[in-house]
C-alpha cells in the first residue's frame, strides 16, 4: 500500500443511496483469478446508460467518488474496492458505508470519508453544478475541503488507521510484530474447541 | 470495562478474543474458526507467508459450483480454474477441503453448523458477508474482505475496532404461518438497510427463543442485509441440543465443560445496548419485497407502494428507481404479481427444515404451468438427508427441479441466472438489481411462500391454496 496524505482532484457525485456492492461490481466480474483489471467492471450494469455519470467526459479525470448514504453494503467482495481503485477513484464521500466496505477500503488504500448528512448532500450538489470543483480528501487532518464551494467536513477516522494510511503500512506486517501475544493467547485456549485434521485424500 | 459491569452477550465473546489491546488501536481479536471458499493465496504466497493455523481453517466449494449434473467437467473454464487453484492451495498448505462432489460440501455456511464446528462463544470469521449466520449459535461471526482473509491465514487474528450492541427484541407469539424469514424481513424493513451498521445486533424475546436453530441461521443470516457486522443469539437447550453429537462438537467430559461455558455466556440481566428495537411478534404477517433493496418490504396482503408517500427524499428516489427497475407499478396487490420462476435456496433457507416446510405445501400439488421452479439443497448431507425423507419425489412430482448443492441463483455466478425482466420468487437474501442475472427480478420470501407462488402462479400463501 502506498501512503496516502491526501488525494486532490475533482470529484464523481453519484446521487444514489444504498449503493451496494454487487452495483459497484456485479458478481459476472469476479471470476478471474488476479486482482487487476476489475475498473472495467466498475457499476457495470449502469454504464450501458451512456447518460450514467461514470460515462460523463467533464467526470472523466475523478479521483474522489461523492455518493449517497448506504455506500457499499451487501456482500464483502474487496473486488469493489479494487474495481474503484482501478478506475482511478483514491478516496470515497459518503453520510454512511457498509462496514465491511469501509473496511476493505483502509487495507487497500482507499480513503473512505464519512461526512455528515448535510454536508455530504451539499457537496453532491456542489460537484453537480460544478464538475471542475477541486476537491481535497485530507487523511493528515481528516477533513474533506472543497474550498470553491466553501465546504470543509471533518470525518472520523481511528488515530491507528491514519497512520496506516499515512505510512502506507502492510496490516499483516503489523500484528505479526505481536506473535508472542497471539502465542500466549493460543496457549490458553480451552481444548475443547473445534479443529480439523489436515486432508489426506479427504478432509477430516 | 470492569469485569462487575453488566455485559452483553457480543461483549463477552469480544472481551473473550482479545489478544492485545492497546490505546488508540483496534483491538487485536483470536479467531477461532476461518471459512474459506474461492480464493487464491497470492498473497500470501507472494510475501513469503504460510498459515498459521490450517487446522482452524476450513474449505468448500460452494459460489460457482454447477448444481446440475456433477458426473460432467465443469463447463465454465473460470470457474474451474478458480477451484483448481482452491484445492491446490488447500494441498500446499494443509487445509481440510470439502471440494464439489464431496459428501460433506454444501453452502459454506450450512456446513459449519451441520458439521458442529459453530459453537457458542466463538469467533468464525470467513470472506463472504453472510458469516453472520453462524451467530444463531451465539458465536461472534462476520464477514471479511481479501486482505482480510490473508491477514487470518497468515496471523489467526484480526485488528478490529470495538462494535456496537443493538438489540432486537421480537415478543409474543408468531401467528401460523409466519416464519423466521417473514420475521428477518419485518426487522430490516423497520431498520432499514443502514439500521444496524457499525453493531453487532443481538436477537432477542420469545419469538426468537422459540425459533429452532434452522430459524435462527435464517434470522442472523441477514443482519448483513440491515447493515450490521454480526447477528447474535443467545446460546439456550436449543442450541444445545441442536449441538450435541455433531461430529465436531465436543464429547463426553468435554462436553459437559463446554456447557457449562456456553451457560455463561447470554447478556447479564441488565445489561446495556447502545440502541433497542421491539417488534410485536402477533402483529407480523407473510413479507415480500418489491424493491431492489431488501429493506423495501411489504406484507403479502399488501400493495406495491407508492413511492411519492415516501417523506425521506433519498427513499423517495430509490423507490422510483426500484419500481421502475422491478416493473411493477404503485399499488398493484402483492398477490396480483405474477412470476417467472421460484428459488428454493442459499444459505438463508435452504436447510432440511426450510425444504420440509416447502415439500409439505407442494405435496400432492403442480407447479403452475410456464413457471420455472427449482429447489437447491444447501449442502449434499441436507439433500442426502431430504432424499432419504422421500422430499426430493415430492418436489419432482411437482414439477420442481432437483438439484445438487451450492448457492447457485442467489447470485447468478453458475450457470443458474434470470434472463433480463425475468421475474422470481426467491428465498435467498438480496433483491438487489442484478443480483441474480442481469436485469432479473428477485422478490424475497420464505419457503413457504416460495411453494405456494409455484403452484399459484403469483404471490401466494400455503393457507389460500385450494
Ligand atoms: S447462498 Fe448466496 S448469500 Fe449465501 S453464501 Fe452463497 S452466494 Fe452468498
Amino acid at each position: 500500500m502506498d501512503p496516502i496524505l491526501r488525494v486532490t482532484g475533482t470529484a464523481l457525485p453519484l446521487d444514489r443511496s444504498d449503493v451496494d456492492t454487487d452495483q459497484i461490481i456485479p458478481a459476472e466480474w469476479l471470476k478471474q483469478v488476479e486482482r487487476s483489471g476489475f475498473g472495467r467492471g466498475l457499476f457495470s450494469a449502469w454504464r450501458a446508460d451512456p447518460d450514467f455519470v461514470l460515462n460523463r467526459p467533464e467526470h472523466a479525470q475523478a479521483t474522489i467518488l461523492v455518493a449517497g448514504p448506504n455506500f457499499g453494503t451487501g456482500s464483502s467482495r474487496e473486488h469493489a474496492v479494487w474495481a474503484l481503485m482501478d478506475h482511478g477513484f483514491r478516496a470515497v464521500v459518503s453520510p454512511r458505508f457498509g462496514d465491511i466496505f469501509r473496511n476493505n477500503c483502509t487495507k487497500v488504500g482507499l480513503v473512505p470519508a464519512q461526512v455528515e448528512a448535510g454536508e455530504g448532500a451539499a457537496l453532491l450538489a456542489a460537484v453537480q453544478s460544478d464538475p471542475a470543483l477541486e476537491v481535497t480528501v485530507d487523511v493528515d487532518r481528516r477533513v474533506v475541503l472543497a474550498p470553491g464551494a466553501g465546504i470543509e467536513a471533518p470525518f472520523p477516522l481511528d488515530d491507528f488507521t491514519r497512520w496506516r494510511l499515512l505510512e502506507g503500512l502492510d496490516d499483516i506486517g503489523l500484528t505479526l510484530r505481536h506473535l508472542d501475544a497471539i502465542a500466549a493467547y493460543e496457549s490458553g485456549r480451552p481444548a475443547w474447541m473445534p479443529a480439523l485434521s489436515a486432508p489426506a485424500g479427504g478432509a477430516g | 470495562m470492569g469485569t462487575n459491569e453488566a455485559m452483553t452477550l457480543s461483549e463477552k465473546v469480544w472481551e473473550r478474543h482479545v489478544v492485545r489491546r492497546a490505546q488508540g488501536e483496534p483491538d487485536l481479536i483470536f479467531i477461532d474458526l476461518h471459512l474459506v471458499h474461492e480464493v487464491t493465496f497470492d498473497g500470501l504466497r507472494l510475501s513469503g507467508r504460510s498459515v498459521r493455523h490450517p487446522e482452524l481453517t476450513l474449505a468448500t466449494m460452494d459460489h460457482n459450483v454447477p448444481t446440475t449434473d456433477l458426473s460432467q467437467p465443469v463447463a465454465d473454464p473460470v470457474s474451474r480454474r478458480q477451484m483448481d487453484a482452491l484445492e491446490a492451495n488447500c494441498l500446499q498448505f494443509g487445509i481440510a477441503l470439502y471440494p464439489m462432489g464431496h459428501r460433506n460440501q454444501g453452502i459454506v455456511h450450512v456446513i459449519g453448523p451441520q458439521l458442529g464446528l459453530t459453537q457458542p462463544g466463538m469467533t468464525i470469521v470467513c470472506g463472504d458477508s453472510h458469516t453472520s449466520t453462524h451467530g444463531a449459535f451465539g458465536a461472534l461471526a462476520f464477514g471479511i474482505g481479501t486482505s482480510e482473509v490473508e491477514h487470518v491465514l497468515a496471523t489467526q487474528a484480526l485488528p478490529q475496532s470495538h462494535p456496537g450492541t443493538m438489540a432486537v427484541t421480537v415478543d409474543g407469539q408468531l401467528p401460523a404461518g409466519v416464519t423466521a424469514k417473514d420475521v428477518i424481513l419485518a426487522i430490516i424493513g423497520t431498520i432499514g438497510t443502514g439500521g444496524g451498521i457499525g453493531s453487532v445486533i443481538e436477537y432477542r424475546g420469545s419469538a426468537i427463543r422459540s425459533l429452532s436453530m434452522e430459524g435462527r441461521m435464517t434470522v442472523c443470516n441477514m443482519s448483513i442485509e440491515a447493515g450490521a457486522r454480526a447477528g447474535l443469539v443467545a446460546p439456550d437447550d436449543t442450541t444445545f441440543s441442536f449441538l450435541e453429537g455433531r461430529p465436531h462438537a465436543p464429547k463426553a467430559k468435554a462436553w459437559e465443560r463446554a456447557l457449562d461455558d456456553w451457560r455463561s455466556l447470554p447478556s447479564d440481566p441488565g445489561a446495556a445496548f447502545d440502541k433497542e428495537v421491539v417488534l410485536d411478534a402477533a402483529r407480523l404477517r407473510p413479507h415480500v419485497s418489491w424493491g431492489t433493496n431488501p429493506s423495501q418490504v411489504v406484507a403479502i396482503d399488501g400493495e406495491v407502494p407508492d413511492p411519492e408517500q415516501f417523506l425521506d427524499p433519498s427513499q423517495r428516489d430509490a423507490a422510483r428507481r426500484a419500481l421502475s427497475y422491478m416493473g411493477l407499478h404503485a399499488g398493484t396487490p402483492i398477490r396480483d404479481i405474477t412470476v417467472d420462476t421460484v428459488f428454493i435456496g442459499s444459505c438463508t433457507n435452504s436447510r432440511l427444515e426450510d425444504l420440509r416446510a416447502a415439500a409439505a405445501v407442494i405435496q400432492g400439488r403442480r407447479v403452475r404451468p410456464g413457471v420455472r421452479a427449482m429447489v437447491v439443497p444447501g449442502s449434499m448431507e441436507v439433500k442426502a438427508q431430504a432424499e432419504h425423507e422421500g422430499l426430493d419425489r415430492a418436489f419432482t412430482g411437482a414439477g420442481f427441479e432437483w438439484r445438487e448443492a451450492g448457492c447457485s441463483m442467489c447470485l447468478a455466478m453458475n450457470p443458474d441466472k434470470l434472463s433480463p425482466g425475468e421475474r422470481c420468487a426467491s428465498t435467498s437474501n438480496r433483491n438487489f438489481e442484478g443480483r441474480q442475472g442481469p436485469g432479473g427480478r428477485t422478490h424475497l420470501v420464505s419457503p413457504a411462500v416460495a411453494a405456494a407462488t409455484a403452484v399459484a402462479g403469483r404471490f401466494a400463501t400455503p393457507q389460500e391454496l385450494d
